[in-house]
């Protein structure tokens, strides 16, 4: 356990456990992220988030699913350190010696969020240039990052070239390039067409089972959220809570096959009718 | 992409020009203006060779002027775009003073500069005042503006203040900073000649508005014009340049500077 063990006042209030993963609590060998009573109040006094409490195991892929305002981008803020919680605790592992331009986490916006100034390798060099890791060593490491999301025809184009997907792509390489531990990801293919969107689907579920990475995904939709993970965390309205929780045991490898079978329709079936109160309380509200 | 409306587009303005200029020169014919009244554009042409010694050397200095004038207020106006943008303190305590600077009719101010500053310098200064704003604007609505998610992305990598200002905020600024350049080109040749003039015969210079103002007096209308048309060309040629260069910078990613098919 590293960095920010002590992120944001420390106090424990009211832990709600009834729907955190029953692992024997001290058991932290193996969690990649730890959230604690962790609550999110913005400055206009609105409750975005919490509490909440939260166990990702490392090797995992979660999907976070809730309606829009639930506050699940707000979780992944947190634990990418992006903005502090109110209250309660967030932790997130190192793991192994770090080298320099290794980062823990790795992040991924629902826009592709690139500088549109720099070619493709540029961007996605961006995190190791910060770490100042520059070299033969870096370049290996981009190409490396480029090669797994299929762009090494495309170093030199500049983001304004690309398709949606292919923008994407980059910014996933951008975030693979410092091998991070664990990938949050921000609703990243919402804004694609649907055929594309299954194909990074797929891709991204390769890269999960080749590169061993935990992975937090962030998502309004119910289909993907069971495509891809092993978990799916269905999220109330408001202020955000964990309001159900579903193992999805398909085994892997996933494929289209597993996207029209009678076990994934059914799952989609138990998670929507999970999300529905999320959305009734909205209206209702 | 050479259309026929690329051709109109091209000739139109050339044929309102000779267009103009012939019956300019009809006009001076038919009624035999003066002139020390209004020259014919022929008279002006042939003033402008034959004075090009004098001209050309005004035109020089006028020009020098003009560039002393816009280095100092692009390396000020992005200077204290930058000092604010580091500390709001400093936003709060001086804006309001570049604003004051600004909206003060720069001819009137030329006056007391050249009261207190030599007449070299406070033509550069006069240069200085008009230009730096667009500059010192433009590049505080450049630095503001950087996408929040990449500003984000640059804290979890832990970017320092100076990285985060070299690699994200100064190339986002940059085709606002290069308006701002555009519209200070122009400017500061304006703040340069409003100097010259308010300088006038006292002057010891020999700017180009420093021969308008002399020719006036002297009654010479044609090397007024004269003047006035180099003038007018200094201003065009510096703003095609900083547009080029603009262009130049910007043609691989800016929607600005991309054509319109792409």
């Amino acid at each position: 356990m590293g960095r920010g063990a002590t992120r944001g006042a420390a106090a424990l209030n009211n832990v709600k456990s009834a729907m955190v993963d029953s692992r024997a609590p001290g058991a932290n060998a193996g969690l990649a992220v730890r959230l604690r009573g962790v609550t999110k109040i913005y400055d206009s006094g609105v409750a975005a988030l919490g509490p909440l409490d939260l166990d990702v195991v490392s090797g995992e892929f979660v999907a976070l699913l809730g309606p829009s305002g639930c506050g699940k981008s707000t979780a992944l803020r947190l634990i990418a350190g992006l903005a502090a919680p109110s209250a309660g605790t967030v932790e997130v592992s190192h793991h192994g010696a770090q080298r320099r331009g290794s980062h823990s986490i790795g992040f991924v916006f629902q826009e592709p969020t690139l500088m549109p100034w720099a070619t493709v390798r540029d961007n996605v060099r961006l995190p190791l240039k910060l770490a100042r890791a520059t070299g033969g060593d870096a370049e290996t490491r981009i190409d490396a990052a480029l090669d797994q999301v299929g762009l090494a025809d495309f170093a030199r184009a500049y983001p304004r070239e690309l398709s949606g997907g292919m923008k994407m792509r980059v910014s996933l390489a951008r975030a693979l390039v410092t091998d991070p531990d664990i990938l949050l990801m921000d609703e990243p293919f919402a804004a694609l067409d649907e055929i594309t969107r299954f194909r990074l689907n797929n891709d991204l579920l390769a890269l999960w089972r080749d590169l061993h990475k935990t992975v937090i995904f962030v998502t309004h939709s119910v289909f993907e959220s069971v495509y891809l993970s092993q978990r799916v965390i269905v999220m109330t309205a408001r202020p955000g809570r964990i309001g159900a929780e579903f193992r999805i045991t398909s085994p892997e490898p996933r494929g289209e096959a597993f996207r029209t079978s009678a076990e994934y329709a059914g799952f989609c079936r138990e998670v929507s009718n999970a999300l529905a109160p999320s959305y009734a309380g909205q209206a209702g509200a | 992409m050479k259309s026929p409306h690329d051709l109109v587009r091209l000739i139109a303005p050339v044929v309102v020009l000779a267009a103009g200029l012939v019956l300019w020169e009809a006009i001076v014919r038919a009624y035999d203006i003066q002139p020390y009244v209004l020259p014919s554009p022929l008279l002006v042409l042939k003033t402008l060779v034959n004075d090009w010694g004098v001209l050309s050397q005004s035109l020089g200095i006028t020009l020098l002027t003009t560039l002393e004038g816009f280095f100092a207020a692009a390396i000020g106006g992005i200077a204290l775009a930058l000092l604010f943008n580091q500390s709001k303190w400093l936003e709060y305590s001086l804006f309001p003073y570049a604003v004051i600077l600004q909206v003060t009719p720069i001819i009137a101010i030329a006056p007391l500069l050249l009261i207190y500053l030599e007449q070299q310098t406070a033509v550069i200064v006069c240069a200085w005042i008009v230009a730096f704003f667009p500059v010192l604007s433009n590049t505080t609505l450049g630095l503001n503006s950087v996408d929040r998610n990449l500003a984000g992305l640059f804290q979890l990598y832990g970017a320092s203040k100076l990285q985060t200002l070299l690699f994200l905020k100064l190339p986002a600024a940059l085709p606002y900073i290069l308006g701002g350049l555009r519209i200070a080109g122009g400017l500061s040749l304006i703040g340069a000649v409003v100097a010259e003039i308010a300088a006038g015969s006292a002057g010891a210079g020999s700017g180009l508005a420093f021969r308008i103002a002399e020719s006036g007096y002297r009654l010479n209308i044609p090397r007024m014009f004269a003047a006035l048309l180099l003038l007018s060309l200094a201003g065009i040629v510096i703003y095609g340049l900083l547009a080029l260069v603009s262009h130049l910078l910007l043609r691989r990613w800016h929607e600005s500077a991309l054509g319109k098919e792409s």
